[in-house]
């Protein structure tokens, strides 16, 4: 039988890039979006009837689509090596969470404990990215942190509702700077940003992201009050352009939170926001991602959704508590050969 | 995929379906009367599986003389069968169905060998759908009187149906269930290169208990396809495959017994500027690159808005560049080998005709496999109507970018074709929808999604795309005498 004699009859054109202006002469809607941010250049600030035409020119995401292609995606077969490798990726990607009102210092110093060293037993393994805690407790881990590569994040702006005054929010995040956070998790507006009014949601996060100046902010969108995939697609765009460098599904507060349709949407507006401006924005799930299969699956989609370049602390955090528990005891049924109990890793 | 240093970060490992869950004899009989009897001169003919060039194993010649057999062991049996009570016929088929399920890893694997496509696709889209097929069927056969075809709808008899290799088990559940439900017997060729899901279907009918000469299925070549068809003891014909092959059938018949034809197509995508570009884009992968394109009802001509065309093509070559193509196998695979080194040649030809005729070129980079069939995802731009590969089947991994200025131009051009089988319309705009769906020539059309199947909504063309429906009470009209 014939070996196959196919062949590309021309070599493969590879992609020219677009350029920003030949998006925006395809696209007009993309046309704000291509400055500097709005924290950058306060004077750069649409109206909101510009922002509105800008944001409702976005492509439409199909709700049944999207869908279709996150549970495509979800049937990825990750096994062997690409286990391995996502396990190490998605621990470094972990931003270690807790957020409750009976938050004590000694249940963070215990958590920053297990950011720097997950697991004893594997000292290659770690640390996470980040450690995420109220305002009130950064303190006690920038302590409890000093002189480990582990960020310290804090939840701010009135989190995790948001309802109050620009005024309150700022000086929420001004504590948590002045504690020593270097990463900020803001919360937007919901209630602007479904009333329509877009500019208010954008000045907010320019403010905060001003207050910020190098320290990285992390714009929670809180996808569950939104609602439908076109608002997520409409608030991923307004917070990049307000200045955000991540955004963030959930505060974890309110359900649903992160689901893989919904990143997916977010992970599109990066990939397309990158190709416009040239900024890399990261993008964290947050919310409910407790097993390594789903957060596998969070990997895949970045990688073949935003691309390999995303795959980064940088590119790419997972906002939770128990996935780490999970994905250490797969890493050790990796190595062993066999399943580990719950009882073989510290509570936290 | 390896494109840069950060892809070694997160790399997916070989992740094989286990083969071993479908054992393949040294050699299979036909299958006549309930039993697997050798052809009566003795022909085999080998089965290869595409990816690796390897044979997998030898199935009977069927000639004229074994389509004798098969045809009086259907009618030796369609008397009972058809006088069997409804809610009996009924538990036979749900039981088949549930046994097809029970079965489905073993059957996705032996399609995956036979066939070439990938594992991801036979386990998640054709033995389900065939499953679903049985047992919407299986639901109908005691309630005929209900289908609005007569209180007391009559089978035809003996059908004879003949599919073609695309979607083998899935094809195959088309022809037998409505047949089955509606109290006829069948006499089924599969593909001359994709006879062994057929060949387990005949097991699952012997361990279903199903009486002996029901089902019938017959291996073989063209020769084998023209003998059942011009057999005179048949009361029906049905016909899933080429346009050429259909004529010849309607004209060996020439309206002796009922036919249903279901033939080539051109499918039409149309994407208008407002459409939800990311997950169109999906959608013409879907429409396209979908079983390697040998869908009849690909959307193998897109139809892009002037304004968005550059967008649209920009972002449908990178969703291709990552398209994982190999190993069949591989649960990751996304696009698997060419049937046969005949089909693989025949778009060979039309991409060069493509390229003779001046369309720009473009295909994935994705590297091939040095065995086997393989043709990489291929994109044509400034393609007009005038272009062969805009008005040939190419039945391969081959897109046509057209693109149009007004929905009236897009309509005229969508219908320039001489097929009528299947077109997509991707717009936000509901009542746009709903005006082109009306003005388009074709049996099938999808609105903001593409190749979507399911047994209660009816299948199949106009023009020379055929005619007869398969699925809905639409399907079971084609089985039973109109009163």
């Amino acid at each position: 039988m014939a070996v196959s004699t196919w062949q590309p009859i021309l070599a493969p054109v590879p992609d020219a890039a677009p350029t920003p202006a030949g998006l925006i002469a395809l696209h007009p809607g993309y046309a704000p979006f291509a400055g500097a941010t709005l924290a950058e250049d306060p004077a750069a600030t649409p109206s909101n009837a510009a922002l509105t035409a800008s944001l409702r020119g976005l492509p439409a995401v199909d709700a049944v689509g999207v869908e279709r292609r996150a549970a495509a995606l979800a049937s990825r077969s990750i096994k062997t090596t690409a286990k391995a490798q996502g396990i190490s990726l998605a621990v470094s990607m972990i931003d270690l969470t807790t957020l409750e009102g009976s938050d004590t210092p000694g249940k963070v110093r215990s958590l920053c404990r297990k950011a720097v060293l997950p697991d004893p037993a594997d000292p290659a393994l770690g640390p996470v990215a980040a450690v995420c805690v109220y305002p009130d407790l950064v303190a006690t881990a920038v302590t409890a942190l000093a002189g480990s590569p582990v960020h310290v994040a804090s939840v701010a702006t009135a989190f995790p509702a948001g309802r109050a005054s620009l005024r309150v929010r700022c000086a929420d995040t001004a504590d948590a700077l002045a504690a020593g956070a270097t990463e900020i998790d803001m919360v937007i507006d919901r209630g602007a940003f479904l009333a329509g009014d877009y500019a208010t949601v954008a000045a907010h996060i320019a403010e905060v992201k001003r207050l910020c100046g190098g320290v990285h902010l992390k714009v929670i969108l809180e996808t569950g009050e939104l609602a439908t995939y076109d608002n997520v697609r409409r608030a991923a765009w307004l917070s990049m352009l307000a200045g955000a460098d991540v955004i963030k599904t959930s505060t974890g507060k309110v359900a649903p939170a992160a689901t893989l349709p919904v990143t997916l949407v977010m992970l599109e507006a990066v990939r397309d926001y990158h190709a416009l401006t040239g900024r890399r924005v990261g993008v964290k799930a947050a919310g409910g991602i407790r097993t390594t299969k789903d957060a596998l699956r969070y990997l895949v989609l970045v990688n073949e959704i935003a691309g390999p370049d995303w795959l980064t602390p940088a590119g790419f955090r997972f906002g939770a508590s128990a996935l780490l528990n999970d994905l250490l005891m797969q890493r050790r049924r990796l190595t062993l050969g066999s399943y580990v109990s719950p009882r073989d890793v510290s509570v936290d | 995929m390896t494109s840069g240093p950060t892809t070694a970060l997160f790399d997916y490992a070989p992740a094989p379906e286990a083969i071993g869950i479908a054992p393949i004899a040294n050699s299979y009989d036909l299958f006549i009367g309930g039993q697997f009897v050798p052809p009566v001169a003795g022909g085999r003919l080998a089965t290869v599986n595409p990816a690796t060039e390897q044979i997998l194993t030898e199935v009977g010649l069927a000639d004229a003389a074994d389509v004798d057999r098969a045809v009086k062991a259907a009618r030796r049996a369609q008397e009972g069968w058809a006088r069997m009570r409804g809610r009996d016929r009924g538990k036979l088929l749900f039981r088949i169905a549930r046994l097809m399920a029970e079965r489905s890893r073993e059957l996705a694997v032996l399609e995956t060998l036979d066939n070439g496509k990938p594992i991801r696709e036979s386990r998640d889209v054709d033995i389900p759908l065939a499953c679903a097929h049985v047992f919407y069927h299986a639901g109908w056969a005691d309630k005929l009187g209900y289908a609005g075809l007569g209180a007391n709808p009559r089978p035809l008899g003996v059908a004879a149906q003949v599919i073609p290799w695309n979607f083998p088990l899935l094809m195959l559940a088309w022809k037998i269930a409505p047949a089955l439900a509606t109290g006829n017997t069948v006499v089924l060729k599969p593909a001359e290169t994709t006879p062994l899901t057929a060949l387990r279907f005949a097991e699952i009918c012997q361990q279903a208990d199903l009486p002996p000469g029901v089902v019938n299925i017959l291996t073989g070549g063209p020769q084998t396809g023209a003998a059942l068809i011009s057999h005179p003891g048949i009361d029906k014909v049905a016909f899933t495959g080429s346009t050429e092959v259909g004529r010849s059938i309607q004209r060996t018949l020439a309206g002796r017994v009922p036919v249903t034809l279901e033939l080539g197509g051109k499918g039409a995508n149309i994407i208008f500027e407002d459409a939800p570009i990311d997950q169109a884009v999906e959608g013409i992968v879907e429409g396209i690159f979908f079983n390697q394109g040998a869908v009849c009802c690909a959307g193998s001509r897109l139809l892009v808005a002037e304004p968005i065309v550059e967008v649209v093509v920009e972002a449908l070559q990178r969703r291709l560049a990552t398209l994982r193509l190999g190993d069949p196998m591989d649960k990751n695979t996304d696009i698997g080998a060419i049937n046969s080194p005949d089909q693989l040649a025949r778009i060979t030809s039309l991409v060069a005709a493509g390229v003779a005729e001046g369309a720009a070129c473009w295909t994935s980079p994705a590297p091939l496999p040095e065995r086997g069939y393989w043709c990489a995802p291929t994109v044509f731009t400034g393609v007009h109507q005038t272009h062969r590969i805009a008005r040939e089947e190419i039945f391969g991994p081959v897109l046509s970018v057209l693109t149009f200025r007004t929905p009236a131009e897009a309509l005229a051009k969508a219908n320039d074709t001489t097929y009528g089988l299947a077109a997509g319309v991707w717009t936000e705009k509901g009542s746009r929808i709903l005006a082109i769906a009306e003005g388009l020539h074709a049996g099938v059309v999808w609105a903001n999604t593409y190749n979507r199947f399911d047994p209660s909504s009816p299948f199949g063309g106009v023009k020379e795309s055929g005619y007869g429906r398969e699925g809905g009470p639409q399907g079971l009209a084609g089985y039973v005498h109109a009163d």
